[in-house]
């Protein structure tokens, strides 16, 4: 499934996300979020009991803890009974899986959210658990050291050199100046190496967040929002797992999943890239074809603020919302999960005409 | 608000994987210091070897040995290793791809600093000197400055092959258990229950936990619960408990839901003091305390008349 069929139309019409912060210790998971349903939910006037389907993302790795995300259904209200599904993976995939729902026709309005809290645990430890378990986890790489190793291919590649990669950083979080979310704005030191020739300055800041989305079909969709942001399109492809066998200079998934969600029909003049690494921008412009009118990640981006299970649902948010007060006519929306840029996920969407 | 409790919280797991021939013959063949890759359709030597086809999804099973020597195809440097990792000084992340592998294998490269590694630079792999059927069988790599070693021509076939790897894992966590639940706790070691009372419904959650999960708001009012209740339902348990904790609590007992008086959801704990075969659905209970415990031991009869069914029925 790769486009909308016949007619039916799927927009998200609100958006919501915590301030990010690198720690939220005094907040149990659904303490942070039930502030962003609420809000999501206030957006619309809709109610717990008229949401026809909930789907979220969140991981029991970053929590410690099995069935985590049990507990943060608390904050959504499950009773009367509602129909509920959820992804241990980050939002973005869950916001896919409810958009095929809404496909079917079976809800024309589903609640979409994610949260991740990696203030309790040693996030780029975590992450290796989530590696080959025969031949990688083994060795325990932790995130920063593979993109690491992805950077240095771009530079050796020719792609990119640290002059470009700091621009990239610097970029990013001064756009995250206007965002009042995100955890890391403004001039932000290179800093010293991390994983060379990764600095400090190029990796993610380590924070605790959430975020939620509405999506609603149709006339529905009109209803509840002035100025939809259309879904035209979603798809979602995975590399190969093993780092080897993979260029890791390209993405021919993202490529792949965006040709299939139809943004290369026509051009997009925003682009929300879930990269948490500067070297994977390079990447992703590179495999999105983005040309230099494109406005990429006016919200900052993962560099600014990076929640896991929550980063890609958000890069999609943030492009609604700039639909929703008209800033932007049509935008990509990317997230990606795991090392290297593994799994990526492609969305286009756009308002009406004005 | 007071501080928040936190307490330090380990989740290890050694997870046992079966291998299937492919996987076993690679990691086999670690242990006996040698390299196999397997064969695709197209011809393309994969190393590490997978059990299918990457491009056309098909199972491959052609085994063939290729060098312990190869070339950096990527690196990073490492400066400050961590906790599992293969050295414990500063060392290279590569990518190797071996002599004779048309991909590579991620690995630790043993080198003095960064200006000391390039891409495209020659290495050979130091073998570990314990070797079970690990990954970790290979130590690391090192620079190597010789010719291409050549491979003995092992056909994959092993007496003895490993069929299975034991994945140890260790994560560490600061665990919080939030606002709610550090309230309740802190009561508890004043022999309190504190619930927390929805605005909305009106109910009284204990444990709380933030959230009334029938409203989906906030709940903050402290209302204190107990310390008498109901049993609402239980079980006989006939299993003796194997952890160390319950060793002493002798089979049959009783485990039940009990509704602390002011509360609007059912705790559950242990019925002791009456023989196991006369607890019985609205028999009022009390808790019982023991020198230095954090929580109720269990709980016991008061002796009061049996709670009418009708004051209950919604808490089952
Ligand atoms: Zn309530």
């Amino acid at each position: 499934m790769t486009s909308a069929p016949g007619d039916r139309q799927i927009a998200v019409v609100a958006f919501a996300q915590t301030v990010h912060r690198r720690s939220s210790e005094e907040l149990s998971e659904v303490e942070m979020l039930m502030p962003v349903l609420h809000e999501v939910l206030d957006r619309t006037g809709l109610k717990t009991a008229d949401i026809d389907f909930t789907c979220s993302g969140s991981s029991d790795y970053l929590a410690g803890r099995a069935f985590s995300f049990t507990l943060a259904l608390d904050g959504v209200g499950a009773w009367p009974p509602i129909s509920e599904s959820h992804v241990e993976m980050d939002g973005a995939w869950a916001l896919y899986e409810a958009w095929t729902k809404l496909l079917t026709g079976d809800a024309d309005t589903a609640l979409v959210y994610s949260y991740g809290k990696s203030s309790p645990g040693s996030v780029r430890d975590v992450l290796t658990r989530q590696l080959d378990p025969y031949y990688v986890a083994p060795l325990w790489p932790d995130s920063v050291a593979l993109a690491a190793l992805q950077a240095q291919a771009l530079i050796d590649a020719g792609d990119t050199d640290e002059p470009a990669l700091a621009a990239v950083a610097s970029r990013n979080r001064e756009a995250a100046s206007a965002n009042p979310h995100t955890q890391l704005k403004g001039p932000v030191a290179q800093g010293d190496y991390l994983v060379r020739p990764l600095r400090t300055g190029d990796c993610p800041p380590i924070g605790d967040g959430a975020a939620a989305v509405i999506l609603a079909a149709g006339d529905r969709a009109r209803d509840l929002c002035a100025h939809p942001a259309w879904i035209r399109g979603i798809d979602h492809r995975v590399e190969a797992h093993g780092l080897g066998v993979r260029d890791l200079t390209d993405s021919p998934s993202t490529r792949l999943a965006a040709e299939r969600a139809g943004a290369f029909e026509r051009p997009v003049d925003t682009a929300e890239l879930h990269a948490p690494f500067t070297a994977q921008e390079v990447v992703l412009r590179k495999a999105l074809r983005l040309g230099d009118g494109v406005v990429v990640n006016p919200s900052g981006g993962a560099l600014a603020a990076n929640p896991i299970m929550a980063a890609g649902l958000i890069r999609i948010g943030e492009a609604a919302a700039r639909i929703h007060r008209g800033e932007s006519g049509r935008a990509l929306a990317h997230a990606t999960s795991g090392p290297c840029l593994q799994q990526n996920l492609v969305a286009v969407l756009e308002g009406e005409p004005r | 608000m007071p501080e928040v409790l936190k307490a330090p919280l380990v989740v290890e797991f050694p997870f046992t994987r079966s291998l299937g021939p492919v996987q076993s013959a690679f990691l086999t063949g670690l242990r006996e210091r040698v390299v196999l890759g397997v064969r695709t359709g197209d011809g393309r030597t994969l190393v590490p070897p997978v059990e299918y086809d990457p491009v056309t999804a098909e199972e491959i099973r052609d085994l063939t040995e290729v060098a312990p020597t190869g070339t950096v195809t990527t690196w990073a440097w490492n400066h400050a290793p961590r906790r599992g990792q293969p050295l414990t000084t500063p060392f290279a992340w590569a990518l190797v791809r071996l002599d004779g592998a048309d991909t590579a294998l991620l690995h630790a490269l043993d080198v003095p600093g960064p200006d000391a590694v390039h891409t495209g630079m020659r290495v050979r792999i130091r073998w570990a000197e314990e070797r079970t059927g690990a990954i970790t069988d290979i130590a690391c790599f090192e620079p190597y400055d010789g010719s291409r070693a050549q491979p003995t021509g092992h056909t994959g076939e092993f007496a003895d092959p490993v069929t299975g790897i034991v994945a140890a894992a260790r994560l560490d966590y600061t665990y919080s258990p939030g606002r709610a639940q550090t309230a309740y706790i802190n009561a508890l070691s004043g022999r309190r229950t504190v619930g927390e009372r929805c605005p909305a419904c009106r109910k009284v959650y204990v444990p709380p936990r933030g959230a009334c999960p029938t409203c989906g708001v906030a709940t903050s009012e402290q209302v204190e619960v107990g310390p008498r209740g109901t049993v609402t339902t239980f079980c006989i348990v006939n299993i003796k408990a194997a952890h160390t904790a319950n060793l002493d609590i002798e089979v049959p007992y009783v485990y039940a839901h009990i509704a602390l008086d002011g509360a609007d959801l059912a705790l559950h704990g242990r019925i002791g003091g009456i023989p196991y075969d006369e607890v019985r659905m609205g028999l009022r209970v009390e808790p019982v305390w023991t020198e230095g415990a954090r929580y109720p031991d269990h709980y016991r009869p008061t002796g009061e008349p049996d709670a009418d069914y009708d004051t209950y029925k919604e808490l089952l």
